[in-house]
């Protein structure tokens, strides 16, 4: 795998705006996503991760705006683009799979139509013909029996229907796959086959996909290198490996320790106390500090940075790991 | 747990629901008309203070079993026993008494609750209808203490919030509060957490257990998650297609499971450790439809071991595995008279 960069976020900021203000659901955020790598991006309800998904798109809607930020998608700065030239990037370049197909499905159309549609939009040049015949093979490689391409969508079940979002993507010859929970509604053998799924279409089409899920356990089984967002900001960036084994924020540790895992026996599970707080007044310095059972002064004050911890690939925004309040991380049981 | 009569038991409990046609197709039809058959033959007791879990995937059946044994759906056929009394029997005014006895929590708290009525309020509905002979006040304290058993403290100060106002989980913790407060014998919680994020989740259920030997609660607990049921149950039953296919204690499911389709449900669950790899083949496809579901063993299209002439042919009857009188097995290969084609068995 390269570690050339396919898209890079640079200090993002969306805002939604209420009622009682504006809402910050992603705080000056930098991230980014190496090509051909699954990124697993964390979090719980709230914390901006779709949010996220939406603004490396540019679809963030009123009342939500970027507020600032940079978004390149190699050496394209999206941010400057007029809308048209968006929408054409939109399923050319970055392909997005969503938690439930049929709403991204037309209930009219036939599979097969949606397939010759994709296929067509890249390549005008392909016949109808030469579209169909690609299309059946497309769905056999993903499963499914080729002449059940002439149904309608409510006609496949929740992980078929999944499957063609994937080959609509695959049609579309997409740099970057924005996958926003795909296996939420599935269920665990349907999910358990689609990541096989996953992982196989990024070996042989070399798929570069940013896997955004609450589902920890999914993170663990496919991707590289994961996320773990918090109230609109990350909290740390790591190989998968390093992310499970050595893990360095707070929150991450509190998550990892309260996700019930099949395979230990007699695991208690870890109460974290408080909730995600609310954006509208979050907290100040860390936002992660009312909850934290290691905050200091220092961390309400101010604001930690994402900085290495260990290695070079290993990122954590904490003052624990800062050289202004440096505590030994072995205290962090 | 003494050994006394079970709190629930079910016994051959099916339910069909017919599936809306045509009328010339209902003509056509006969007798013979389509139906969904969500419940198929279940049979299961719950033992006074236990926890049973109940999972399954989507259109497992999991959640009409539930309704079953509150009789909020009547079933085809089958006897449901309520601490020995057939809920059949019942006429509707001791079925409404019965109730107060056996409450439910569902998934989504924002759908259980009145958007309009305070949670306090809420709380305090069902003791207004179980509870007629207390006052005001007296039931104004059951809130109270409630609020404080499951939770939400001080109590007082969320008496007249409303349900937009706090957290999804104080959300459940109303509703769980609201099962409560009319001192039932069981709870049927159906996917009490699915709704809640990670951290969430293991408050709920360390809630969930805490509650039970303060109330000397009984739950039935039907879930799709299968890590879950590690934490809170006592006894786990697998179900696939209406039929109970696997039951036995924790221990016996899960680290002897022995139906096909157990195996492959506990390896698919996705393991929070990337280290982990898969034990068992995942099976083809995806389940069937209910309405025309396969014969024999309902699994035997996507089972590893199926045999031909065998599963596809005669359903499966339930047998003790081994020795183990409790752990349960619906599977020709497994137990009973064709269990030498076992390929494990062959293997050994």
């Amino acid at each position: 795998m390269t570690s050339e960069v396919l898209y890079s976020i640079r200090n993002l900021d969306v805002e939604y705006d209420t009622r009682h203000g504006g809402v910050r659901a992603v705080d000056d955020l930098s991230l980014d996503i190496r090509k051909g790598e699954i990124l697993g991006l964390v979090g719980e309800s709230g914390c901006g991760k779709s949010t996220l998904g939406k603004a490396m798109m540019r679809t963030i809607t009123t009342p939500g705006h970027i507020l600032g930020g940079e978004l390149w998608l190699e050496d394209v700065d999206l941010m400057t683009l007029s809308e048209k030239q968006m929408s054409g990037i939109r399923g050319n370049e970055i392909g997005m799979v969503f938690q439930d197909p049929m709403t991204s499905l037309n209930p009219l159309m036939k599979i097969v139509d949606h397939l010759v549609e994709a296929i067509r939009a890249h390549n005008k040049n392909v016949s109808e013909q030469a579209a169909r015949a690609r299309a059946m093979e497309m769905v056999k490689d993903l499963g499914i029996r080729s002449e059940r391409i002439d149904d309608y969508p409510h006609q496949f079940s929740g992980g078929m229907r999944q499957r063609i979002m994937i080959a609509l993507v695959l049609a579309l010859n997409a740099k970057l796959v924005i996958a926003d929970e795909p296996t939420t509604a599935l269920d665990v053998i349907v999910e358990a086959q689609f990541l096989d799924l996953l992982r196989g279409l990024r070996q042989e089409f070399e798929l570069t996909i940013l896997l955004i899920t609450h589902n920890i356990g999914v993170v663990a089984e496919v991707a590289d290198r994961v996320a773990v967002m918090y109230a609109g900001r990350l909290a740390e960036t790591a190989p998968v490996e390093a992310l499970f084994l050595d893990t360095k924020h707070p929150y991450s540790r509190g998550l990892l320790k309260s996700v019930p895992n099949i395979d230990v026996d007699h695991q208690e599970l870890y109460k974290m106390e408080g909730a995600p707080p609310n954006l509208i007044a979050p907290p100040s310095g860390c936002r992660f500090h009312p909850r934290c059972p290691y905050a200091v002064d220092l961390c309400s004050a101010e604001q930690p940075k994402l900085l290495a911890v260990t290695g070079d690939d290993h990122h954590a925004a904490c003052w624990i790991y800062s050289d202004r309040e440096s505590r030994p991380v072995e205290s962090l049981a | 747990m003494t050994d006394q009569e079970p709190l629930v038991k079910l016994e051959h409990v099916e339910k069909f629901f017919p599936v809306p046609t045509g009328f010339v197709a209902n003509l056509r039809a006969g007798s013979e008309k389509p139906a969904v058959r969500a419940v198929d033959d279940v049979s299961f007791e719950i033992k006074r203070g236990e926890v049973l879990g109940l999972a399954g995937e989507s259109g497992s059946g999991k959640s009409t079993v539930g309704r079953l044994v509150l009789r909020l759906l009547d079933p085809t056929a089958g006897k449901v026993f309520f601490d020995g009394v057939d809920l059949g029997t019942l006429k509707a005014e001791q079925m409404r008494q019965m109730r107060s006895r056996m409450q439910v929590v569902f998934q989504d708290p924002m759908a259980s609750l009145n958007p309009r009525m305070s949670i306090g309020k809420a709380v305090e509905h069902p003791a207004q209808i179980h509870m007629p002979d207390l006052t005001r006040q007296q039931r104004r304290d059951e809130v109270y203490e409630i609020f404080s058993a499951v939770g939400l403290d001080p109590p007082k100060f969320f008496y007249d919030k409303f349900p937009h106002q706090i957290s999804g989980g104080q959300r459940q913790r109303v509703v769980i509060a609201r099962g409560l407060i009319t001192r039932p014998d069981l709870i049927v919680a159906d996917e009490p957490i699915a709704m809640a994020d990670v951290s969430v989740q293991a408050l709920l259920l360390d809630l969930m257990l805490r509650l039970k030997d303060e109330f000397d609660l009984t739950y039935l607990f039907i879930t799709h998650d299968l890590a879950t049921t590690k934490y809170i149950c006592d006894r786990l039953a697998i179900m696939y297609l209406g039929r109970i296919v696997e039951i036995g204690s924790l221990q016996e499911v899960f680290t002897n499971p022995q139906h096909p389709y157990t195996r492959a449900l506990l390896s698919a669950v996705p393991v929070p450790d990337p280290r982990h790899r898969r034990t068992a083949p995942l099976p083809r496809g995806e389940i069937p439809s209910p309405i025309n579901p396969p014969a024999g063993c309902h699994f035997h299209p996507r089972c590893p071991i199926a045999q031909e002439g065998i599963c596809d042919v005669e359903v499966p009857e339930f047998l003790a595995y081994k020795d183990e009188t409790s752990h349960l097995i619906s599977c020709h290969l497994r137990t009973g008279a064709y269990q030498n084609l076992d390929p494990d068995r062959q293997l050994a």
